[in-house]
């Protein structure tokens, strides 16, 4: 079906949009211009995030300004301006350095959205060490996995948390010297500490030491197709990206309320739910609770909500509630929409024009990135179904693999190809850590390979068409197939395991695993319910699978390897494609 | 159906999405979702099964009022044929 494009007029607006013509803000840019908008540190000492999101603005004008509203699940509100937001913050990055943390030491968080959880990002970023979100709903395996392969030194997290997913696998983490417990009102033994008794104690000032532009600021773990997850690694100077996206996608001006509903444990809560905002002035909106259709539209409403930036799991939800309900709500202060994580189909767009009485935007990057690459932006029309144009100051294109290290462009608006950056820009990952050989590999012919297949129109927007690899996208979430293979073949009754993203309308794929069992044991039910419990109780919801189906034999390729693309034709119904690799005793 | 008979119709769908924990152990106000580790499109699935075996369609803007045993329970007694 063909979707038409949406057409803006931005002349008639109340609010003037920050980037109006495309082709001349690309032609003028340069990231010279955006770094001579941030006077750095002060004495020349160089640049960091902390200092231009917080510090830069409790020193001026905005220092009474509402930084960071927080609503917890039961309906209280946490309010830090500008200001407060330095002291918390600060008294953080002291309490860090009288651990003895510096320049480079990794401090993890593993917290539900809750106000500590903000104050410990910004509060290691101004101690220059290296600040490491584990999404609260993993399970034990990839938490302990995350902590060690980062060489955390220092974990931030709940009592819950901790007894739950940490301590029973202390003895595997020896880098681990600290614990802070946000919720303990006295320190314990094992390096267990009360993060408010140490938060008390600490002063509340603090001088960011020199920043080096490159020196590391966030290490974010992302889920690979054959291994262990990696670990992407971000500096300081990422934040140009953060501050120009900010501007010409999320259209952010001076009195905007801001809600990024993604979780700071991916990387979209991290760049647009903590820095972006801040790094702009702008008030920044946290909701603790789990997504409810109706609360958030009462957030929407009761808290003046103007930038939204969203997931297409959640808009879907919200299609479920009706237009009727939705509309009943006012929403007029709502004035741009943003959707990432997964493309947004063409029908959702357009849904957000009847009920929101405002399209939606669909914008593409991913961990690697930092920060948004192609996007809809605000005052360009939108072509529903498509990931939109490249940033200023972005140079992307089609490309085709020609031999090991060369690649060609393909022109062809139809054809499919990799979806390719040109490196250099701020916020591009510097490395996969420990992992110098499979960062290396990403970049060829003088482009990094993004992972992902796509297509160029003959005006320049870009179409999400796929992923190049196994890796599954569900609910927005990377989740690597080998790590859910490799714990479920942990119990005693499976032989082998293929896992694959199976396509689901609501949260565009989920995890679906094949499991081959031993001979002589029954394919029951209750051994189905076993596994799923066994891999849920390790892996965590957000990773675990939902669904499991025996197969007396896994397709495999002549090198024994499990051919996950061939359970997934199998499972769509869709033609298996290549099969002279396949092992002919399958 | 008593109220003791839904309970433990909400109790088995649980109990088949959340196989690893032990849903009998739930107090009637504990946060279903945060005690036993369920997820969006866990819950999703739940309120999908529950109108299967029930008939009660419940309604995603009531999601958000149904997090505990004791308000699962009166919302479906009041709807149950």
């Amino acid at each position: 079906m063909h979707w038409a494009p949406i057409e803006k007029q931005p002349q008639s607006w109340a609010v003037r949009p920050n980037l109006l013509d495309y082709a001349v803000t690309c032609a003028d840019f340069s990231w010279d211009d955006v770094r001579r908008e941030f006077a750095g540190l002060p004495g020349g000492r160089g640049f960091n995030i902390a200092h231009e999101a917080v510090d830069r603005h409790a020193a001026g004008p905005r220092r009474d300004h509402l930084a960071l509203r927080w609503l917890g699940s039961d309906d209280t509100v946490r309010d830090f301006t500008y200001g407060e937001l330095k002291s918390q913050t600060s008294r953080c990055a002291n309490l860090l350095t009288g651990l003895g943390l510096g320049k480079g030491d990794t401090v993890a968080v593993l917290a539900d959205r809750i106000p500590e959880l903000y104050i410990a990002a910004l509060g290691t970023l101004k101690n220059t060490s290296v600040f490491c979100p584990l999404f609260s709903a993993f399970g034990p395996e990839p938490v302990c996995q995350r902590l060690r392969r980062g060489d955390a030194r220092v974990l931030v997290t709940t009592e819950r948390q901790y007894r739950h997913k940490v301590a029973p696998f202390r003895a595997t983490l020896p880098r681990l010297q600290h614990i802070l417990l946000v919720d303990a009102p006295d320190h314990g033994s094992d390096g267990l500490l009360s993060w408010s008794r140490l938060m008390a104690e600490a002063a509340d000032s603090f001088v960011i030491p020199p920043t080096d532009p490159e020196d590391v600021a966030v290490l974010h773990f992302t889920s690979g197709t054959t291994g262990m997850p990696k670990g992407a690694l971000h500096v300081h100077q990422a934040a140009l990206i953060h501050y120009i996206t900010g501007r010409y996608v999320l259209d952010f001006h001076p009195d905007d309320v801001f809600w990024c509903t993604a979780d700071p444990g991916w990387v979209t809560g991290t760049s647009y739910g903590i820095i972006a905002p801040l790094l702009h002035g702008i008030t920044n909106l946290v909701d603790e609770a789990d997504f409810d259709a109706t609360r958030w539209c009462r957030i929407l409403e009761t808290q003046r909500v103007s930038v939204w930036y969203t997931a297409p799991t959640a808009i879907r939800r919200f299609m479920r509630l009706g237009v009727e309900p939705v509309r009943s709500y006012d929403l007029s202060r709502l004035r741009v929409i943003h959707s990432v994580g997964e493309p947004l189909n063409p029908e959702a767009v357009v849904w957000g024009e009847k009920a929101l009485g405002l399209p939606i935007h669909d914008n593409w990057w991913q961990t690697e990135t930092g920060g948004i690459m192609i996007a809809n932006f605000p005052a360009l029309e939108i072509r529903p179904g498509s990931m939109g144009r490249p940033l200023p100051g972005i140079q992307a294109a089609i490309v085709r693999r020609t031999g090991p290290d060369s690649v060609e462009l393909i022109a062809d608006p139809e054809a499919h190809g990799d979806l390719a950056l040109r490196p250099g820009w701020p916020s591009m990952f510097r490395g996969y850590l420990h992992d110098e050989e499979r960062y290396r590999a990403c970049f060829v012919g003088g482009w990094y390979l993004t992972g992902d297949l796509a297509r160029r129109d003959g005006d320049g927007y870009f179409w999400f068409v796929g992923r190049a690899d196994d890796i599954i996208k569900t609910s927005g979430h990377m989740v690597g197939p080998f790590e859910v293979e490799s714990t479920l073949m942990e119990h005693p009754a499976v032989v082998e395991a293929g896992v694959i993203g199976k396509p689901d309308p609501l949260i565009g794929e989920l995890v679906k695993a094949f499991v081959t069992i031993k001979p002589g044991i029954e394919a029951s039910d209750e051994l189905r319910l076993e596994l799923i419990g066994f891999a849920r109780k390790r892996l965590g919801a957000a990773v675990a699978p939902k669904e499991i189906e025996f197969q007396a034999n896994l397709p495999k390729n002549k090198a024994g390897k499990i051919m996950r693309r061939l359970l997934k034709a199998r499972e769509l119904g869709l033609p298996e494609g290549d099969l002279s690799t396949l092992e002919k005793s399958e | 159906m008593t109220d003791e008979q839904i309970r433990e119709v909400v109790l088995t769908i649980l109990r088949r999405i959340a196989p690893e924990s032990d849903p009998a152990a739930l107090g009637p106000d504990d946060n279903i979702r945060r005690t036993l580790d369920i997820d969006s499109f866990d819950a999703l699935n739940f309120f999908i099964r529950l109108d299967e075996e029930l008939g009660v369609s419940v309604p995603e803007a009531d999601y958000g009022r149904l997090h505990t045993l004791a308000e699962i329970v009166r919302y479906l007694a009041a709807r149950v044929q």
